[in-house]
């Protein structure tokens, strides 16, 4: 049984059907991407599993227990983290800030009282909020204000806060959108490494083949809200049905 | 010291010394000059000056870190002060009893307020807290009466049981036999200094409470609730619960708002209604946004610049405003007279809502913004190539400035 089941899926918004009958299995310590065309509902799907959206239908399971009608926070605390489309980072604060968080986040709960220490004084989240800047190239703009910074940097530093977690489910929903060339192999070789050195599992949603075909085990092809297949990169890349559906368009 | 870094530590020192040396401060002018009347330096404005800085103080803690915008706090003001009042009648004047009791009521009643208003976020949050004071409102001026004594206000009656009362016990609010309404007067020269026991009684509470706020400001609370502000969404998704962080932001500044109460009934042993009217939640929203939300400093300095606006500005009558304006010709006078006595004695209103409008637009950072750029104008002007780059431009600004 893989570390995500989903059985069953289904969600309309009105009379559109975005997501219907979607069963996925993401094996422990895998990346599996999902890819489609604009629409196909691949945030949505996302969405789903985080307890962003309740779906109409059908179960989602993470290492054997149900994601549905939990809260955000919950699911997140339960190591599933997530990198949305559009970067959610806080933009009025610094990006050394914006990695303190998630780093209380994870040593002390959902909430906690803690209005009498001092945020200079937890040297330990400090150095492990500076690591993980490291990692991602971007200790230099520590001091920055969050929001000043371009699109491909605030992806990269919500990455980073989502790593910092060290989560064992990371959903990345475009994570390399709107970066450069070199940002976005930069990006590739750090999930790469984080993939060997970390227990973690990826579910990644990629329209850069680029990417997709770099890093992921297992491929879904998403079309009009169903899979259309699941296989390995090398199956997908030869799938008649798929380069018609979706790769023919944005591949050359 | 205190568990502050350097210039935090360096900053409360100066806080302090401006507290304790107001009353001098603010004598600028000697008695016989025209000027004095500027003065302000007697105990009861000064006074208000330290109550309503621990009102904004507070309110910042939830205004200025969340960002919710509470129209409601009064209430809690009005809780402060009937808590202070009950102890005076049922046990004596010693305010050590109505204070604590003054903190910990308005908490609880936050407590009841803040979960239920916290369901909703932005204008629902508002009008919900609106509504929860205009009704506590409402209890105290006519439902509760036996409690509030209504219209009439709550006082102290000879008849009250105030059974720790001493023969000898002073028969105004005191702590432990200093009296509040005791100043001692110097002369020096052509000018007066008034040291008040009330003033210096609130100004240590005042400086104990901003102590307390900006360690709140400093703290990974502190740092969760200006995350809140800054993207709820992704709070959620970092595993963190924003609802028992905005309560107890919501809490906390109810007990300063009950605090500022219960002193205001220290220094004058009553307690009515309409301290809980919504004008009064509107004023202490307008103090924290002329001084600055968000800031340390903002909330004090629009408290202080209102109440002193509110005192100076009432005070100037239609005879002020000849002896000023009597070298004019006489139509010319007649006409700047008549524009003026607007802005002035009840219509201090008037002049309030200019100065806030002016910040509002001008300077959306609140005076303390003012006092940035004009600091920022002379670095320039003196050129400082040896400040390190990597410590300006495009940085987070700084929460205590
Ligand atoms: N909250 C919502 N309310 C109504 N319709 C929605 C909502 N979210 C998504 N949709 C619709 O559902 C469909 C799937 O959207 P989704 O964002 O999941 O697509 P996607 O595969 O992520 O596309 P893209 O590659 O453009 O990000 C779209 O038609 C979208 O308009
Ligand atoms: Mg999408």
């Amino acid at each position: 049984m893989g570390i995500l089941e989903v059985k069953g899926v289904g969600k309309r918004f009105g009379g559109l059907q975005a997501l219907g009958d979607v069963n996925l299995s993401v094996q422990e310590q895998t990346v599996h991407a999902i890819i489609g065309p604009n629409g196909a509902g691949k945030s949505t799907l996302l969405n789903c599993f985080v307890g962003k959206l309740i779906p109409d239908e059908g179960s989602v399971l993470f290492n054997g227990q149900s994601l549905l009608g939990r809260t955000p926070h919950e699911i997140t605390q339960m190591g599933v983290s997530r990198v949305f489309q559009t970067p959610e980072i806080f933009g009025d604060l610094s990006v050394m800030e914006n990695m303190m968080i998630p780093c209380f986040a994870k040593r002390d709960g959902a909430f906690r009282m803690h209005a009498f220490e001092s945020v200079d004084n937890e040297s330990e989240l400090i150095e492990k909020a500076e690591q993980m800047l490291i990692d991602v190239n971007m200790v230099d703009k520590r001091n920055m204000n969050a929001a000043s910074m371009s699109r491909g940097d605030k992806r990269r530093l919500e990455m980073a806060m989502c790593l910092v977690q060290d989560p064992k489910l990371l959903l990345l929903d475009e994570p390399t959108a709107g970066m450069a060339r070199a940002d976005t192999n930069n990006t590739i070789d750090l999930l790469k490494e984080i993939k060997e050195k970390r227990d973690i599992t990826m579910a990644i949603i990629e329209h850069d083949m680029h990417v997709v075909f770099s890093l992921a085990d297992r491929i879904t092809v998403l079309a009009q809200g169903t899979p259309l297949v699941e296989d390995t990169p090398q199956n997908i890349k030869d799938n008649p049905k798929v380069r018609e559906a979706y790769l023919g368009e944005t591949q050359q | 010291m205190l568990g502050l870094d350097k210039r935090d530590t360096k900053f409360l020192l100066i806080v302090i010394f401006l507290t304790l040396a107001t009353p001098i401060l603010l004598q600028p002018f000697p008695e016989s000059s025209t000027l004095a009347q500027f003065n302000a330096g007697y105990p009861d404005l000064m006074q208000r000056f330290a109550i309503f800085g621990i009102f904004a103080i507070g309110f910042n803690i939830l205004f200025g870190l969340t960002g919710y915008l509470s129209f409601g706090h009064a209430a809690f003001l009005g809780i402060g002060s009937y808590s202070v009042v009950w102890m005076y009648k049922l046990l004596d004047y010693n305010v050590i009893w109505g204070l604590p009791l003054a903190v910990i009521l308005s908490g609880l009643f936050a407590l009841v307020i803040g979960y239920v208003s916290l369901r909703r976020s932005g204008i629902y949050f508002s009008i919900l807290t609106l509504a929860f004071a205009q009704m506590s409102f409402n209890l105290a001026y006519s439902v509760l009466t036996p409690i509030t004594n209504g219209e009439t206000g709550l006082q102290v009656y000879t008849d009250d049981p105030q059974i720790l009362m001493g023969a000898t016990e002073p028969t105004s609010p005191h702590l432990f036999g200093i009296v509040m309404n005791q100043s001692a007067k110097i002369n020096l020269g052509d000018w007066v200094f008034t040291f008040n026991n009330g003033y210096y009684f609130c100004a240590i509470i005042a400086i104990i409470a901003f102590y307390i706020s900006l360690r709140i400001f400093r703290s990974p609370f502190g740092l969760m609730l200006r995350a809140i502000k800054s993207n709820q969404q992704r709070l959620n998704y970092t595993g963190l619960n924003a609802r028992p962080y905005t309560l107890a932001a919501f809490v906390i500044s109810g007990m300063y708002a009950g605090l500022a109460g219960g002193l205001m009934a220290s220094m004058d042993p009553l307690a009515g209604a309409e301290r809980m009217q919504w004008t009064a939640s509107g004023e202490v929203v307008l103090m924290t946004i002329l001084g600055g939300v968000g800031t340390m400093m903002g909330p004090v300095l629009g408290a202080g610049v209102i109440k002193y606006m509110e005192n100076i500005f009432s005070k100037i009558n239609e005879q002020v405003l000849h002896s000023w304006f009597g070298w004019l010709p006489d139509s010319l006078e007649g006409f700047v007279i008549f524009i003026a006595e607007h802005f002035v004695g009840s219509g201090w209103h008037m002049t309030s809502g200019v100065l806030f409008m002016l910040v509002v637009i001008f300077l959306p950072g609140g005076l303390v913004e003012g006092g940035q750029r004009i600091k920022a104008m002379f670095n320039n002007r003196g050129g400082d190539d040896a400040d390190d780059p990597e410590h300006h431009p495009k940085h987070a600004p700084h929460v205590a400035e």
